[in-house]
């Protein structure tokens, strides 16, 4: 029961930890409590659909059609994080400004609320598939299921609840820093991301590896440890990485930097020809 | 930001997106029963891409989990998968069920080629 609670726990935290940072990095824009309700829905819907034709997924493209799945989830996931960051780095700071005066509704163009849902919906559904498919194993299986179905909900309550802890912690750092602390949160968790679609897409032989261990750091900090797992979900930590996700690590947040810097410089120049006016 | 600088490295990147893998990888089976691996210890050359034929011969879903290959493929029951790993420098990497995981084995990489 206690090993199934564990990978639960395990997958649910995966998904729980980046639904907590996208909550507190979207704090203010009016609506985005339906979005992400929305895409935690769609995402358990999808981690259905993903578990259910889990056999033909795994048999497409000569075997590799998972690779490529997990691949195409997540660098979607990237490009939402990117826009959200970038769209944050230009409305930020009013935005901050309507939390503390609440009750205001934000006056913007295109809102990233379409990026709130999908970055859900990818969390949700790629972690939630492995659960769904698991637990279903479980209940498949014979004697005993009932106390690990039960290790299952643990896992599940528990994985849920750290999300939660996460999100009141991010609640507690001040208003002035709040936006900057979960841009650059967002920051490295779209990088991480980049890096493991890059690990898929080498996986499935589409990517050379480019040097399989750069460095290994297993020995100081273990990947599978709970530690070593949450710092690789939040800024991509890996023990052993090889050069094309070292790669796609950095070039990813090259560019996500450098757009935020373009559109707050942008901005920034549009505001002050619209005050001389 | 030099943003010239990034957008390079992004080129660069899609370059590589489009060179195809070695085509002549060899291949190697491993199998999974019983919720453990055949073979344990999975011998490849060093310096080499191979391709890993896993399959499930269980009722129960796998999955091949490796941290230190950077892995992780589900394997569904009565499934078969490939997975594409190395070059590897010599040396033991481990591997594990993560549905299951007491279930582990090791891809052995010997000295030279």
């Amino acid at each position: 029961m206690l090993a199934t609670a564990i990978i639960v726990f395990r997958e649910v935290i995966e998904a729980a930890l980046i639904i907590a940072i996208v909550l507190g990095a979207s704090r203010g824009i009016p609506g985005r409590g339906h979005w992400v309700m929305g895409g935690i829905l769609l995402g358990l819907a999808g981690a259905g659909l993903v578990a259910l034709f889990a056999g033909s997924i795994a048999a497409a493209f000569a075997g590799t059609g998972q690779a490529l799945l997990n691949a195409a989830i997540l660098l979607a996931a990237v490009g939402m994080l990117a826009w959200h960051n970038i769209w944050m780095s230009s409305h930020g700071r009013s935005l901050a400004a309507e939390v503390r005066e609440v009750g205001e509704a934000v006056q913007a163009g295109s809102r990233p609320l379409t990026a709130l849902l999908v970055i859900t919906l990818v969390a949700v559904m790629r972690e939630g598939s492995e659960v769904v498919l698991f637990l279903w194993a479980i209940a498949a299986g014979g004697a005993g299921r009932l106390g690990m179905l039960a290790g299952g909900l643990a896992g599940l309550v528990a994985g849920v609840l750290v999300g939660l802890f996460m999100y009141r912690g991010l609640l507690k750092i001040p208003l002035r820093h709040f936006f900057s602390v979960t841009g650059w949160l967002v920051l490295f968790i779209a990088a991480g991301l980049a890096a493991q679609a890059a690990g898929f897409l080498n996986q499935a032989g589409l990517l050379p590896a480019l040097g399989n261990s750069l460095w290994d750091s297993s020995g100081l900090l273990s990947q599978s440890s709970l530690v070593g797992q949450m710092l690789h979900i939040l800024v991509g930590y890996t023990a052993r990485p090889s050069g094309i996700q070292l790669l796609f690590y950095g070039v990813t947040l090259l560019t996500i930097l450098a757009l935020m810097r373009i559109v707050r410089a942008r901005h920034a120049h549009t505001a002050v020809n619209a005050r001389k006016a | 930001m030099n943003s010239r600088f990034a957008s390079l490295l992004l080129l660069g990147a899609l370059g590589m997106v489009l060179a195809p893998a070695e085509a002549a990888a060899p291949v190697y089976m491993l199998t999974i029963k019983a919720q453990g691996f055949q073979p344990q210890e999975l011998s490849i050359p060093a310096d080499t891409q191979v391709q890993l034929i896993i399959s499930n011969q269980d009722d129960l879903p796998a999955e091949f989990e490796s941290d230190d290959l950077s892995r992780e493929i589900v394997v569904p029951a009565h499934g078969q998968v490939k997975v594409y790993i190395g070059p590897l420098d010599p040396g033991r990497y481990r591997f594990f069920n993560d549905f299951h995981p007491s279930s582990e084995g090791w891809v052995v990489v010997a000295a030279g080629k």
